[in-house]
């Protein structure tokens, strides 16, 4: 009998540990984020300064004390900058993986991609730089650190054709030219609008396959026309590659640029230098001081101490801004709802305004912000190709929109001699 | 009316990146049409030399170019290894077709996360005076970003041809590629030969890779984009041919070039490969292969 009871005892203290422990482990489990980056291949610039940011922004919080009393890591995969690879990345994270939350690697096409499986998944999706990915899945937890506004085919270009209405006399023909990409397609697309909204006439409207070597017979075609105007929507290997020709060719125009990616990292601010002066570029933030965000400034030391080591952009004015933002948003949102409802934590995106290094969002109906700021700079007072002079104000000019304009506009572009 | 200024200019370009894509091109020519070795690496090797090459110019001032000449010999024994690596796994059991090809391939992730891990993720470029002039004649503009590659791949292509036509060791290359059995009847080692063809393959491939950096500036996978480009030249030019591969080079640039100036830019890509299908057709063996 006292044998029974002794067994009745340790079997009760047993099934309480088991009932106990469940918990206490998973309280120890860390959250998992999962993203699927992109760490090699061409949009791989913007993609291992985003990783960056984030590790320095889990570094933080775990300091902290983690979010909701856990620790934070992420768990990442190389999509390649290849949309191919992104739904089985995103599968894999959701399904096997089985993080608790999912934001998205840079770029346009990627997160398109990773949109069929994040719908399928009801997930919310916090995204960074993709450029009207929910146009057509109207999903309504998707969101995005792209500051286009509810209509951002409209919004990308939108700053240079302000300016470009801006210029007496009035300038008569455009010419437009992008890459064939998704997000070249779109900065078109909101070019020709504008253009035809405006009154420009369209001389020259092309697109260029992304395996385009040279750029000199483009840019010749374009100069035969004399525009006024060039708009310009290109990838990063693509921007080089216009400059380059643009500078051998002699073309001249009013107004050239509007959207280069690419201009805004470090390699190509230092590869050209002063070759930049009154090139015309869409931006999202610059260390102007006009964009004194709280806390930017504190960030981009941190980061740009880490740059170097990591083989990233030393600058950090395009990406990490962004994304650290990007992360304030999804901490806020956690913490907020007390855990990681997906409906719970898209409602609370919708309804509230984050206060960000980048100041304050507010996200629309389909996850576009609210109110559009993509910024219109001007590089002015370029000398020669030291990258670090793009660290102070008065080189990356603010001039679209009004309450971001810190300087003047300049025309014509012409190419400069040293 | 066709614009002459356009035109001359569209045929320059295309003059101009013909002579690239032939120094790009060449080393598949001896690897896949002499040697029967596909090398779908190729592309990797070359931004190794780009690399390189960058690393040369940014830390100790180097032209590019030179820093080629000093990159050739160590590519050259890289190349070599990687044929005795190939030949004692693969082709000596006769399996070079599938696993040979799985090889290749599993070298060029290698080589690109190689330079990932080494150079980070960043576009690189080089400095030299000549990349940022242009030299005019009225309306016609030879930027000598293009000239010098252009000048120097030829230059590289005519070195080989000369090396393979007037030198007993380039001859045997040659005999390798016709047949094997009978350069072993004259004394020849087979294995031998075609390691030092290999190796000379791979040499090319750096100074290429200086070629492409000057053009234009490179991340590590870069070189993913020439692989089509890469092969097609060399089925066209007739696989063993070296003035085939110029020949086809210099169409397929002057068709992207004539076809972005005057049908859009879109087409060019559609266009020199339905050149390319088009050739095939009515000469199977390509423009001069036997």
């Amino acid at each position: 009998m006292k044998m029974f009871s002794r067994l009745i005892i340790r079997a009760l203290a047993l099934l309480v540990c088991v009932l106990f422990a469940e918990p206490l482990l998973a309280q120890q489990a860390p959250i998992k984020i999962g993203v699927g980056e992109a760490l090699s291949g061409g949009l791989a610039g913007g993609g291992k300064a985003a990783l960056l940011t984030y590790q320095i922004w889990q570094e933080e919080i775990n300091a902290r004390g983690g979010l909701l009393g856990r620790k934070v890591e992420f768990v990442y995969y190389d999509d390649q900058s290849n949309p191919a690879t992104v739904p089985g990345i995103y599968s894999k994270l959701l399904d096997i993986d089985k993080v608790d939350l999912v934001i998205s690697g840079y770029a346009t096409v990627p997160v398109v991609a990773a949109m069929p499986v994040i719908i399928a998944h009801k997930k919310t999706f916090l995204a960074y730089y993709a450029l009207d990915a929910n146009a057509q899945f109207k999903y309504d937890r998707y969101f995005t650190m792209q500051p286009s506004g509810p209509n951002p085919q409209s919004a990308f270009s939108a700053g240079y054709f302000n300016l470009a209405a801006s210029i007496t006399p009035k300038p008569q023909t455009i010419a437009i030219v992008g890459a064939d990409a998704e997000f070249g397609q779109i900065a078109m697309a909101g070019a020709r609008e504008h253009a035809k909204e405006n009154g420009f006439k369209i001389v020259y409207d092309q697109s260029y396959p992304p395996a385009t070597v040279d750029f000199t017979s483009i840019v010749r075609s374009i100069k035969v026309l004399n525009p006024d105007l060039v708009y310009i929507a290109s990838y990063p290997p693509d921007s080089a590659g216009m400059l380059r020709a643009i500078y051998e060719v002699g073309l001249t125009a009013k107004l050239l640029g509007g959207g280069f990616v690419g201009l805004q990292f470090a390699a190509l601010k230092q590869q050209f230098g002063y070759q930049l002066n009154n090139v015309i570029c869409f931006d999202y933030y610059a260390p102007e001081p006009t964009m004194k965000f709280a806390g930017v400034d504190e960030f981009l030391v941190k980061y740009r101490a880490r740059a170097v080591a990591a083989g990233v952009d030393v600058l950090g004015l395009y990406i990490p801004p962004y994304a650290y933002a990007q992360m304030q948003i999804l901490e806020q949102t956690v913490k907020a709802v007390g855990g990681f409802d997906d409906a719970k934590m898209a409602e609370h995106l919708h309804k509230t305004t984050f206060k960000t290094i980048v100041g304050d969002i507010k996200f629309g109906r389909y996850g576009e912000w609210e109110s559009p700021r993509i910024i219109t700079v001007q590089y002015q007072n370029i000398k020669g190709n030291d990258v670090q002079q793009f660290i102070e104000s008065g080189k990356q000019v603010i001039l679209d929109p009004p309450q971001f304009k810190s300087g003047t506009l300049r025309v014509p572009f012409t190419p400069t001699k040293q | 009316m066709v614009n002459p200024e356009l035109l001359f200019n569209a045929l320059l370009t295309g003059l101009f990146l013909g002579g690239f894509y032939a120094a790009v091109s060449v080393g598949i020519t001896i690897a896949f049409g002499m040697l029967d070795i596909v090398n779908i690496a190729h592309p990797a090797f070359i931004m190794l030399g780009a690399f390189v090459e960058f690393y040369l110019n940014s830390n100790f001032g180097i032209d590019p170019l030179l820093a080629s000449l000093i990159a050739i010999p160590p590519a050259f024994l890289v190349g070599r290894l990687l044929y005795k690596i190939y030949y004692y796994a693969f082709e000596r059991h006769g399996e070079e077709s599938l696993q040979g090809l799985a090889f290749f391939f599993g070298i060029l992730f290698i080589v690109e996360v190689g330079l990932l891990l080494v150079f980070g993720v960043d576009y690189r470029f080089v400095e030299a005076d000549y990349i940022r002039k242009t030299i005019e004649f009225g309306y016609i503009s030879l930027p000598l970003r293009l000239v010098v590659p252009m000048i120097v791949g030829l230059a590289m292509v005519a070195a080989i041809y000369f090396f393979t036509s007037r030198t007993f060791l380039g001859r045997a290359i040659l005999a390798v590629s016709q047949d094997p059995g009978a350069l072993r009847f004259v004394g020849g080692n087979p294995m031998r030969v075609k390691e030092i063809a290999f190796g000379l393959s791979i040499a090319t491939a750096v100074v290429a890779g200086a070629l492409l950096i000057i053009i234009q500036p490179v991340e590590p996978s870069l070189g993913r984009e020439y692989i089509g480009r890469v092969f097609a030249i060399c089925v066209l030019g007739g696989m063993t041919s070296l003035g085939g591969t110029v020949l086809a080079s210099i169409i397929v640039g002057i068709t992207e070039a004539l076809t972005t100036t005057f049908g859009g830019p879109s087409w060019a890509p559609a266009v020199a490969f339905g050149l390319l299908i088009f050739a095939l057709v009515v000469r199977p063996q390509g423009i001069f292969g036997r």
